[in-house]
């Protein structure tokens, strides 16, 4: 293997081998959002009805892809706590004094969590048939590229955070302020149309919005829920999403390359 | 002047203080040098800087000839670093660190399995090769971390304290294993150490006092500057013997937990006649040559911590 490569897959494999070896880990990642989802979206879809969205289909059609979001934003984002663990004892260190660049470094931690988020987010989108959504194998493959990209993206945004704290708790404190609101303000929980203005102009300028407008879009391509692929155009948001990627990892490889010890 | 690690008017300041202020030395390979000083001297800053993990503000450092502040890439492929906090994963088994260690130096394949096979034997940890990194012992998972930094083999091996947490025989058999790999493979070997018991093994020490040298060279010169004996008398009555003592030869005694500590010159006279004057009192007389410590509050004013 190139030398480029190998320090990357090395690394990304440890982010995985971790994952695995703590349980508590497995279980949370996949528990937490199910239970969400039971719960409220069960609980909800019989009192309420988001705006356009017609009789036969319920509430838990649209919560789905939100549902779905919510594990890659959390699997994501707190598989990036191991940069601050790995800060404090000297683990890090030792992979920042090899003649491994900072964007090698970068990249396969990005590639750690987007491959964990990606995992469960496929395992969710498994149980989905036995809920009634349906969709077929084009969409199938484009939902897991969507996935992919925006769970990359969220790890970047992770990482961005993570390489500049110093303790978890910190780490957690600005998570719970900003990974509560941007999922909540994404359509993930109700729908852009009818929510006051200044609501629907934050929902607007948030970048989740345009990955979870990506995905039902690749979700509800081809069935009778092409009603809840609502939001940005397919193209914008696939665009957006896009350089939300870009982005973020540029700023996160600029942030590890500027925090050096 | 290639095979040598040479630092030059090094100053380095925090926002609040001075860390490093002019330092200057140079070690050859194959030895070891020491650096010297108590929490807060500018060691680990200048370890930081040594290490590639802090970037040179002012003053130079060349290692084998290469700036480290234009050719850091280079001096990675061949330095070895063991930092203070532990740098396994302790998820992950023993063999898995290595791997994982050897693959960000490039190293794969049979070369790799040699060369980990090689080193666990050498540091008698194969039998537990498998077994997860949390749950071996400290001084275990310290030889592990030794023998990860030597896995790519370095050519230069930075150690911040190493021997912190160890035990009087691991730490011993750590000192004669770096001096042995400084002689047999030519390695330059920098550590850092608030431990006089670690300083003495090296071949070169350096005294940080608040980010100044204040002190370069072999430990036996060092002591030699110092000048004088030290004696150590033990008494039932320490209190009354020191004051009898300074009394009737002129020279102030402290009170240690050691007994009656003394400094003089012609040592070996000062006792005799301290025997004889004071045949009853005293317990025991230990005589020596001043340690590292005693030149260090000769140099600073303040003792080692």
């Amino acid at each position: 293997m190139s030398s480029v490569l190998l320090p990357i897959t090395t690394i990304w494999w440890r982010e995985i081998i971790r994952f695995y070896r703590q349980r508590s880990r497995i279980f949370s990642a996949i528990a937490q959002p199910l239970v969400f989802w039971l719960l409220i979206g069960s609980g909800l879809s019989a009192s309420f009805q988001p705006a356009g969205a017609s009789d036969e289909i319920g509430y838990i059609v649209y919560f789905y892809p939100g549902i779905v979001v919510l594990v890659l934003l959390f699997t994501s984002i707190f598989a990036t706590i191991s940069v601050v663990n790995d800060r404090r004892e000297g683990f890090l260190q030792g992979i920042l004094v090899a003649p491994v660049s900072r964007w090698q470094i970068v990249l396969a931690q990005a590639l750690g969590g987007t491959t964990l988020a990606l995992g469960q987010g496929m395992l969710l989108l498994l149980l989905s048939p036995t809920i009634g959504i349906r969709f077929g194998v084009t969409s199938l493959l484009l939902s897991v590229g969507v996935m992919a990209l925006l769970a990359f993206g969220l790890t970047n945004l992770g990482l961005l955070i993570a390489w500049r704290m110093d303790s978890t708790q910190g780490f957690h404190a600005i998570m719970n302020l900003l990974l509560i609101p941007i999922w909540l303000l994404s359509g993930a929980f109700f729908p852009s149309t009818g929510v006051p203005g200044w609501l629907a102009w934050t929902m607007k300028f948030n970048p989740l919005t345009y990955g979870l407008a990506a995905f039902r879009h690749s979700l509800y391509l081809d069935t009778t829920t092409k009603a809840f692929a609502e939001g940005a155009p397919w193209a914008l948001s696939l665009l957006i999403t896009s350089l939300f990627c870009v982005l973020t990892y540029v700023g996160a490889t600029f942030t590890a390359s500027a925090q050096a010890n | 002047m290639e095979n040598r690690l040479e630092v030059e008017n090094l100053s380095h300041a925090y926002p609040e203080r001075r860390a490093l202020d002019d330092v200057s030395f140079s070690v050859p390979c194959g030895e070891i040098f020491g650096l010297l000083g108590p929490n807060g001297s500018g060691k680990t800053t200048l370890f930081k800087i040594l290490s590639t993990l802090m970037p040179i503000t002012s003053g130079t450092a060349r290692i084998l000839g290469y700036n480290l502040a234009t050719e850091v890439r280079i001096i990675r492929d061949f330095l070895g670093v063991v930092f203070q906090h532990p740098g396994l994963d302790g998820k992950l088994t023993i063999v898995e660190n290595l791997r994982h260690h050897g693959h960000l130096y490039g190293l794969s394949g049979k070369i790799l399995h040699n060369r980990i096979s090689e080193l666990l034997e050498c540091f008698g940890v194969s039998d537990r090769a498998k077994e997860r990194v949390e749950i071996l012992s400290g001084g275990l998972q310290r030889r592990v971390e030794i023998a990860k930094a030597l896995l790519h083999s370095p050519r230069v091996l930075l150690l911040d304290e190493p021997t912190s947490g160890l035990d009087i025989t691991a730490r011993q058999q750590l000192n004669d294993y770096l001096g042995m790999l400084a002689q047999m493979e030519n390695i330059l070997v920098l550590m850092t150490t608030h431990l006089l018991e670690d300083a003495e093994t090296c071949d070169q020490v350096g005294i940080l006092d608040a980010g100044r040298l204040v002190a370069l060279g072999e430990p036996d010169e060092l002591k030699a500057e110092v000048g004088g004996d030290v004696i150590l008398i033990e008494s039932t009555d320490s209190d009354t013997l020191g004051a009898a003592i300074t009394e009737q030869f002129g020279v102030s005694t402290v009170l240690t937990d050691n007994g009656l500590r003394l400094e003089c010159e012609r040592g070996h006279e000062f006792v005799r006649d301290v025997v004889a004057a004071f045949p009853d009192e005293i317990q025991s007389v230990r005589f020596g040559k001043p340690t590292l410590a005693d030149v260090f509050i000769k140099l600073t004013g303040n003792p080692l911590v």
